[in-house]
């Protein structure tokens, strides 16, 4: 029954665009898609460096990694908020509470995820290329470089599995968020919120939404990764 | 041309995990040729090309060459048994090396047609190179090799696993290369091969040169018992 009335709900939402769906729903997107941006600008090259490079701490750090891909999100906006709270140490800055509060709380719990899954995939490449690049001469950022290119279409899916996480996340942006209507309201604490109240029709309306998004980005993702190249590999 | 030679290697030794693979090598060859480094499995042939080239990391002795140690790595390339193609295009194979050097795009793009018809890769350029038959890639890796116009050429059993069309048109390959004054260091199971290309051979046994002679004299009867038992097709141990 429930269920029923929940894509009933979806539905009208959709068909209406109403107003505040489609603004969270925006909203949802924006800090998730920065978020995924700026997370991925940090851990392919990480992930590649770790690949390519033999230093001392590597096997640590691979380990605090993988480990950190389970990285409880309640934890870290409860982190997150603490620094950013006005006695925090960042607090002069007026984050809290405000979108890009939530984007640097998706980009920590991100980062070890598209770390570790990229790393994966490269350390394959590598031992590919190892012998080719080191007799070639190569640099270590060449080296770097030449994975990162050669190994795109594994690290996309990396991408999108932080992608996937970060968009369907709710304990860290509710912390550090607040869920303020207008202000930073996204899909998911929207849906723990009508949850609350017993709305779980339009509850279950937002968050098949969600899911409809979540789809979505990832096929549009899978297409221009594709049609940019003919040859998969 | 040639700064890189005469090489010497004074009790040259690759280890693995505390095994000897080959040495300790003494050795010195000089700037014309083409060394053909023979021997049965296991001998060491990939292990002494790998030192020579630098890919392995010297276990004891020393490998001095004629001009200082990065120079001669810049002036060299190495072409792997099985051929390492990168996930890219054979043009992106073939620009890659030129690129890296800091080799303008346009001008990279020129020299890497250039080479893809002179190894009747003309027509593949746009194709993924991991896509290629066995013939195709190991005629790429050549190809990639030679665009930088090394001084020294490794080749590990190029010919491996092809057929005699494909080994065919490598040799040509080779022997144009050669004429062009690359000097040539490759090791080989081929003994027809061996014969058609080699100016000069080593002959390797149990980590170590049991023979280092001209190709005339080596081919020509005088090789050592082992060698000519190696060459009848004996199993010598």
């Amino acid at each position: 029954m429930e269920i029923w009335s929940g894509i009933t709900e979806a539905f009208w939402l959709l068909v209406t665009l109403d107003a505040d769906l489609v603004e969270i729903t925006l909203r949802s997107l924006y800090v998730t898609l920065t978020a995924l941006v700026i997370a991925s600008a940090i851990a392919l090259p990480l992930g590649a460096l770790l690949a390519v490079r033999r230093f001392r701490a590597r096997r640590i750090t691979i380990a605090v990694l993988n480990a950190l891909m389970g990285l409880p999100p309640v934890v870290v906006g409860l982190i997150v908020y603490v620094l950013l709270s006005r006695s925090g140490p960042f607090g002069v800055l007026g984050l809290l509470f405000t979108p890009t509060a939530m984007i640097i709380a998706q980009v920590i719990i991100i980062v070890p995820l598209i770390a570790s899954i990229a790393h994966q995939a490269l350390r394959e490449l590598w031992s590919d290329y190892h012998d080719l690049l080191i007799s070639m001469n190569t640099t270590q950022a060449q080296r770097v470089q030449a994975l990162l290119w050669d190994g795109r279409r594994a690290l996309l899916t990396a991408s999108l599995a932080g992608f996937g996480r970060a968009i369907g996340e709710v304990g860290a942006i509710m912390v550090v968020g607040g869920n303020i209507d207008h202000h930073t309201r996204v899909l998911t604490t929207a849906i723990a919120l009508e949850t609350g109240k017993g709305e779980f029709a339009l509850a279950l309306g937002l968050g098949f939404v969600l899911i409809a998004m979540a789809i979505a980005v990832n096929l549009a993702i899978h297409v221009i990764g594709r049609t940019e190249r003919g040859g998969r590999w | 041309m040639s700064n890189l030679f005469p090489v010497t290697l004074e009790g040259a030794t690759l280890r693995r995990s505390g095994k000897v693979l080959v040495g300790p090598v003494n050795l010195e060859l000089r700037a014309k040729g083409v060394t053909v480094v023979i021997g049965p499995n296991g001998a060491g042939k990939t292990s002494l090309l790998r030192m020579m080239h630098g890919i392995a990391r010297l276990g004891g002795g020393s490998i001095r060459w004629a001009c200082p140690p990065e120079e001669a790595r810049a002036h060299q390339a190495f072409v792997f048994q099985q051929p390492i193609m990168m996930r890219r295009s054979v043009l992106g194979n073939l620009t890659y090396p030129l690129r890296l050097t800091g080799t303008s795009w346009s001008e990279a793009r020129d020299r890497a047609t250039q080479a893809a018809t002179e190894v009747g890769l003309a027509d593949m350029l746009d194709r993924p190179a991991p896509y290629l038959s066995g013939g195709e890639r190991q005629k790429l890796a050549l190809a990639r090799a030679l665009i930088t116009r090394p001084e020294l050429l490794f080749l590990d059993e190029p010919c491996a696993s092809l057929d005699g069309r494909a080994t065919r048109e490598i040799e040509e390959i080779l022997t144009r290369a050669a004429a062009a004054g690359t000097r040539l260091i490759m090791s080989t199971h081929d003994m027809g091969q061996a014969r058609r290309l080699a100016t000069e051979v080593l002959f390797l046994m149990n980590g170590n040169i049991h023979e280092h002679s001209s190709a005339e004299m080596f081919f020509g009867g005088s090789a050592s018992p082992q060698a000519q038992a190696f060459l009848k097709g004996d199993i010598v141990e």
